[in-house]
């Protein structure tokens, strides 16, 4: 009995030698967990603060006010639309520095305001023909390099500093800046226009449509496809070899790199059955193909997972295979299908390589209406900006990643919000 | 006799698992036939793969009588229980053979359709599993999916009896759009008996119904079941050999597969003819 009780107090020493070796691996563990996740939060903090610091001023535009005189004679032998804008901007210009002169330097001057200015014009005359013969003061958007300059991007030392504008340039642009005649503006062009090679030009709605009907066609074919097939060979299929080589399969798809799927989608979609090309139609069946086999997945998780004794419940009871599936599984698993099928779309969108393939990287400058027109998505006009050599590009690059990362966050967050809403618990 | 599904050869060698030697020790001792059976089985074996399960069981369930089926863990009873209404169908390599039939019916015949005989043949399980949705839904499931209520106040009706029969109805009435899965666990299990009953079976299977309850529950379970036998035939398995006296006529005793003995509960208890029974009943093993 003595020697028990000795063997006890004996085994309790040991165990309480080995108790701060014990916290301190605690200790440790912890540690570097909490470190871990502070690394990937500040790596993520210096992505989203290079996006936003070089995209916010994306968000306005430089515009120039000037003195349009709508000269009556140069409407006299045309009609309105086809009268000439851009020289009634240029004439306004003169107008404003009538010391210019020369052919050069007409030409700088000319290149202070965008080349789409008389674009605004034309709209404006548009609407109201009454104003021809009046006066206006219209405020018309400035060129990208003085955008560039009001912005302060060019600041600094060097030669490359000062841009693409010369001293004379710079002096018109002071001159306006004193007479009140520049002004930094709500930039609407770039939630209206499609592309263009004018970054003061440039808008993110073609490539918002063309995403917008790529997804579309992405979930209509995939979420009931997916979804069929995982109740298919969860439920009702039998376990056999063949079943367990479809699994594989599944499995190996969801793995390959998604060019392979934009070429499988070039040959087959395009040259096989003729689809159109940069069609917004083509990009969803082939984002269809690459997002299958996620979506398989997910949805067979979320079926493995409802409990057996929900089936036997409903079977029990004399509820048919299906009656089972369709009124007890399939509802307790749709939670997780929807987050895999929203996970899944939120890779589609951010998804370049395969769109490559089948055309979607041309210069399209229309905004899509229908799922045959040519479109680009996000990411593709993301890469096309990134690609273009002017300063202004940039920030609009930036600005795009900022609308990119707006939709991925906002479906991450729906996939959230639609699991806490439907998940049942039993 | 006709086997539906593959007959296998009882096994010649005693049981891996015996340690009493031959097989003459588990050929079944007691009146396990009864005049007019609801269920008459006739050597039923099962298989889960290659390994056997039951062996060459045969045993009648009377009309509206009590039937506990007792045993040590693993004997086979709940398969046994699961085969009386094809539950055993849904397990990937589980095969029967042998005869069952429900008033003359054989259950196995290629013919029959499982849906019908599960709404003849209910099942309530060990764990209670109400479904995910509101008590009304749950009981109201079965009638609606069988088309037994043709109008709305018919449904409804049904729902209140099943509940009073379940002895719930004075507890659930005035919430019954809530969960059911927010009731507690001897509630949820009378839920289950209630969703049982809805569809008005002639059997109702009880899989250890009280396993995962606490005295009093299991008391008002008890007390239930001895309600329901004026109306249904029940055969519960449970593991508890006081449960099994107060509710059951008949008791039937299984080990590791075979039907050792069967007869009325008081015998059972009383005076067991079997070694093994005794030695169970006695607490020398189980």
């Amino acid at each position: 009995m003595n020697k028990h009780t000795s063997s006890q107090a004996g085994a309790m020493a040991v165990v309480r030698r080995g108790m701060a070796k014990r916290y301190r691996a605690e200790r440790r563990f912890k540690a570097m967990g909490i470190l871990a996740i502070g690394a990937s939060l500040l790596f993520l903090a210096l992505l989203f603060a290079s996006i936003v610091g070089n995209g916010y001023s994306a968000f306005q535009q430089t515009y120039i006010q000037l003195e349009v005189f709508l000269d009556p004679e140069a409407f006299a032998d045309t009609s309105l639309a086809a009268a000439d804008y851009p020289g009634m901007i240029k004439q306004a210009l003169r107008r404003m520095f009538p010391d210019v002169s020369g052919r050069g330097d007409l030409r700088q001057l000319y290149a202070v305001v965008s080349s789409g200015a008389g674009f605004d014009l034309h709209q404006r005359v548009l609407q109201g023909p009454q104003l021809v013969g009046q006066t206006l003061q219209v405020w018309v958007p400035a060129d990208d390099d003085v955008d560039m300059l009001v912005k302060g991007h060019f600041r600094g030392d060097g030669a490359q500093s000062e841009g693409r504008l010369s001293e004379l340039q710079r002096g018109w642009i002071d001159r306006l800046k004193t007479e009140n005649r520049i002004e930094k503006r709500f930039n609407r062009t770039f939630f209206t226009a499609g592309d263009s090679r004018e970054p003061e030009l440039a808008g993110i709605r073609g490539a918002v449509a063309g995403s917008f009907f790529t997804l579309v066609v992405t979930l209509v074919l995939s979420f009931p496809i997916g979804v069929a097939a995982a109740l298919y060979l969860e439920e009702f299929a039998p376990q056999n070899r063949w079943t367990d080589l479809i699994e594989v399969n599944i499995n190996n798809l969801a793995a390959v790199p998604s060019i392979v799927f934009g070429l499988l989608g070039l040959a087959v979609f395009l040259n096989f059955f003729g689809l159109p090309r940069s069609a917004p139609l083509v990009g969803g069946l082939v984002l269809t193909l690459m997002t299958l086999p996620t979506i398989i997945i997910a949805s067979r998780a979320a079926l493995t997972s409802v409990p057996p004794s929900i089936r036997e419940a409903a079977l029990g009871i004399g509820a048919s295979k299906m009656q089972m599936v369709l009124h007890h599984v399939l509802p307790l698993a749709l939670p997780g299908m929807l987050t895999g099928t929203i996970i899944g779309m939120a890779r589609a969108l951010g998804e370049t390589a395969p769109l490559l393939m089948i055309g979607m990287v041309a210069f399209i400058v229309d905004v899509p209406g229908r799922l045959t027109d040519p479109s680009t998505v996000l990411p593709v006009q993301i890469y096309l900006w990134a690609d273009s050599p002017e300063r202004a590009f940039v920030e609009r690059t930036s600005a795009a990643i900022m609308i990119l990362l707006a939709f991925l966050i906002v479906m991450n967050a729906a996939a959230v919000y639609l699991r806490k809403k439907f998940e049942k618990r039993w | 006799m006709i086997a539906i599904k593959n007959i296998n050869p009882p096994p010649a060698t005693p049981h891996p698992h015996s340690r009493l030697g031959s097989r003459e020790d588990f050929r079944t001792i007691g009146e396990a036939v009864v005049a007019n059976p609801k269920i008459r089985c006739r050597h039923v074996d099962v298989f889960y793969g290659p390994k056997q399960a039951i062996f060459d069981v045969s045993l009648d369930i009377g009309n509206k009588e009590v039937i506990a089926m007792i045993g040590p863990s693993g004997c086979g009873k709940s398969t046994f229980l699961r085969c009386l209404n094809r539950m055993n169908d849904t397990i990937e390599g589980c095969r029967v053979s042998g005869d069952i039939t429900l008033d003359g019916q054989n259950i196995y015949d290629e013919k029959q359709d499982v849906v019908p005989l599960r709404a003849q043949v209910g099942i309530v399980f060990q764990k209670p599993n109400p479904f995910p949705k509101s008590i009304w839904d749950n009981v109201a499931y079965g009638p609606k999916i069988h088309g037994l209520a043709e109008t709305k106040s018919e449904l409804e009706g049904i729902v209140e009896t099943s509940l009073q029969k379940a002895g719930l109805w004075e507890e659930v009435k005035d919430r019954l759009h809530q969960p059911g899965t927010g009731l507690s666990g001897g509630q949820q299990q009378r839920l289950c008996i209630a969703r049982t009953i809805a569809v008005s079976p002639e059997v109702i299977l009880m899989d250890e119904p009280c396993s995962a309850l606490d005295p009093i529950a299991t008391a008002k379970i008890e007390d239930l079941i001895d309600e329901l036998r004026t109306q249904y035939s029940i055969a519960i398995v449970t593991h508890s050999m006081q449960q099994a006296a107060r509710v059951s006529q008949r008791t039937a005793y299984f080990h590791l597969g075979y039907l050792i003995e069967v007869g009325q509960t008081q015998q059972i208890f009383t005076t067991p003819r079997h070694r093994l029974t005794e030695d169970y009943i006695t607490g020398r093993f189980g």
